[in-house]
């Protein structure tokens, strides 16, 4: 007897590694750690130790923190897809996937669709715990998933970036101090915690700079605007621009491997 | 015609910086045949097979699988083979069935296929027991196991091993042996690693012996022991006064060297029946023999007396 043997598409070989993914984190829950205790610890040490210096009090800071410290997840969250990939690359079953007759883009894709989930749960988790810190956007609950789809789009893009970088690595550990490195930089040097009136002028300067400000930005003027404002097109399409730059480059660097 | 050849490798060679792994090999494989690829630790053995698999780009030569050119035709020539690297390429975090599932959709079975031929396997292959428990709890045996299922899901007609056993206990090696065996029934070609020459004695047809990327030696077993010579006979003298005289009766006798150690005499015979003379000549010169030994050459001879000492 033969097997019956169908030439797999790109898309049917990235489900199945998506699915393998999401199968690894499910006997590995403690991957999920960094994105479901992060936003809680950050929420009220940032809430509570800053609140009162910086807004005059937890609530009045809520606004301001609740989409800092969201998107700060996303970027930590994303950081994870680039060691994940270069472990994965490093052990003995990447060999098996190159080997096998399947699209050879499919196991880095299926990451990245995998990864959509940690996200998920980074979003849900940051926005639940403002909301029971007090946070009440005056804005409708679907403004609120609109910016949490916006964050998830955001982390999204985000992983490509750290994907290249776990691709170009030495070493998962490599990849994981410089990510963290790049995380903290960027979701500091911002306006995440502080209002960009409060930062001296050099910080001022490095904070526009940074995308992270804009993104914080759009999502803070939809929350209180109840409305997609001009500057919210501008992160979309900006993100967009990133993956069209950063997936060719990650594919190849992926074929290079 | 000739029947065509599973495998045609030319001229491969692949360098990492200074160091040159693989240093212009070339080799043919029949179809049906075990091939064995035997070498100490080092030799070049895992490099070469990764380069046939399109796992690695070589940096010159050319691999032809069923007559595809590996590198041209790399879909093609993979949907050919079955590869057992040398370390489990299985998913720890999941199952046993998990990972034939997952490794079966990859390989482009429907998904009521893929269940059959996960049940099949874990059957096959005595993982029935244990297909929904982590990897963490399986011995290297068990792992090994799967590993090979997952090569087989396909019945590829090619199957590659790097060094199967390496680390096996011995009971495990024999069932691994039994299996490879029943594949090799079926009607697969199979290219095996190995450090072990008794490993590659039991199993291959045609070996090749490879040192420092190179390869120092092709034939079947039989062949590469015939080159030692035939068996060799070891007599020990009862008195070691008579070792010189006793060196010079044989010395006439054989055609090869007559080796000394000690009150030990060790000559190479061309046929067992030269051994009657050799006892005759010593019993009339009246030289006691306490002890006496015959070994058939063993691959380790030809082994030793290639790669020795250099890795
Ligand atoms: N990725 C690599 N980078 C650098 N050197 C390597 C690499 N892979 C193998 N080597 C070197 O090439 C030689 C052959 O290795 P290998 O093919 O693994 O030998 P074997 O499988 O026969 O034990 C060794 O000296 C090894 O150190
Ligand atoms: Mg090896």
């Amino acid at each position: 007897m033969d097997v019956q043997i169908h030439r797999g598409n790109v898309l049917q070989n990235t489900a199945t590694m998506a699915y393998r993914n999401l199968l690894k984190t499910i006997h590995n829950p403690d991957q999920l750690m960094d994105v479901v205790i992060q936003p809680v610890l950050f929420m009220l040490m940032f809430g509570y130790l800053f609140g009162g210096a910086i807004a005059g009090g937890v609530k009045a800071y809520l606004p301001t923190i609740v989409p800092g410290i969201l998107i700060q997840t996303m970027l930590s969250a994303a950081s994870g897809s680039g060691a994940q990939i270069r472990e994965d690359l490093d052990s003995g079953v990447f060999d098996r996937f190159k080997s096998l007759p399947m699209a050879r883009i499919a196991p880095l894709a299926g990451q990245l669709f995998a990864d959509s989930l940690r996200l998920l749960i980074a979003a849900i988790t940051s926005l639940t715990t403002g909301y029971l810190m007090g946070w009440r956007p005056g804005v409708g609950l679907g403004w609120v998933v609109a910016i949490g789809l916006l964050a998830i789009f955001m982390g999204w893009v985000l992983s490509w970036v750290f994907a290249l970088l776990g691709l170009l690595a030495k070493s998962a550990a490599a990849v994981q101090s410089v990510s963290l490195m790049t995380m903290l930089v960027l979701s500091f040097m911002s306006n995440a915690f502080v209002p960009m009136k409060a930062l001296t002028k050099p910080l001022q300067f490095i904070a526009r700079l940074n995308p992270v400000t804009y993104v914080i930005t759009a999502i803070r003027q939809i929350l209180a605007t109840g409305s997609w404002t001009h500057e919210a097109w501008v992160v979309l399409v900006f993100g967009l621009v990133i993956v069209a730059i950063f997936a060719p480059l990650t594919v190849w660097a992926y074929d290079r491997n | 015609m000739t029947t065509q050849n599973a495998i045609e490798v030319s001229h491969l060679i692949k360098k990492f910086g200074e160091k040159v792994a693989v240093n212009d090999i070339s080799f043919k494989v029949r179809q049906g045949e075990v091939f064995g690829l035997l070498g100490p630790n080092g030799a070049g053995k895992t490099t070469t097979l990764r380069m046939i698999t399109t796992l690695l780009k070589a940096d010159s030569g050319q691999v032809k699988i069923f007559g595809h050119d590996a590198a041209k035709e790399g879909r093609l020539a993979r949907s050919m083979f079955g590869l057992t690297g040398q370390y489990a390429s299985v998913d720890e975090d999941l199952s046993a069935r998990q990972n034939l599932m997952i490794f079966s959709r990859l390989n482009g079975l429907s998904r009521q296929a893929a269940k059959e031929r996960t049940t099949e396997l874990l059957t096959e292959f005595s993982l029935d027991n244990s297909a929904d428990k982590p990897l963490k709890a399986f011995s290297g045996g068990m792992r090994r196991r799967l590993d090979l299922a997952v090569s087989l899901i396909t019945r590829p007609a090619l199957i590659f091993l790097d060094e199967p056993t390496t680390g096996l206990d011995p009971r495990t090696r024999s069932q691994m042996w039994d299996t490879i065996r029943k594949l090799v029934d079926q009607g697969s070609t199979i290219i095996l690693t190995t450090q072990y020459l008794d490993e590659a004695d039991q199993l291959a047809d045609n070996l090749a012996i490879i040192d420092h990327g190179q390869v120092v030696k092709m034939g079947t077993p039989a062949e590469l022991k015939e080159q030692l010579g035939g068996p060799r006979v070891t007599f020990t003298l009862s008195q070691t006064s008579q070792v010189a005289a006793a060196e010079r009766l044989l010395a006439t006798q054989v055609a090869g060297d007559v080796q000394e150690e000690g009150p030990d005499l060790s000559v190479s015979l061309g046929q067992v029946a030269q051994l009657a003379t050799l006892l005759a000549t010593l019993n009339d010169a009246q030289i006691g023999i306490s002890h006496l030994a015959v070994q058939e050459p063993s691959l380790d001879d030809v082994f030793m007396s290639l790669t020795v000492g250099k890795n």
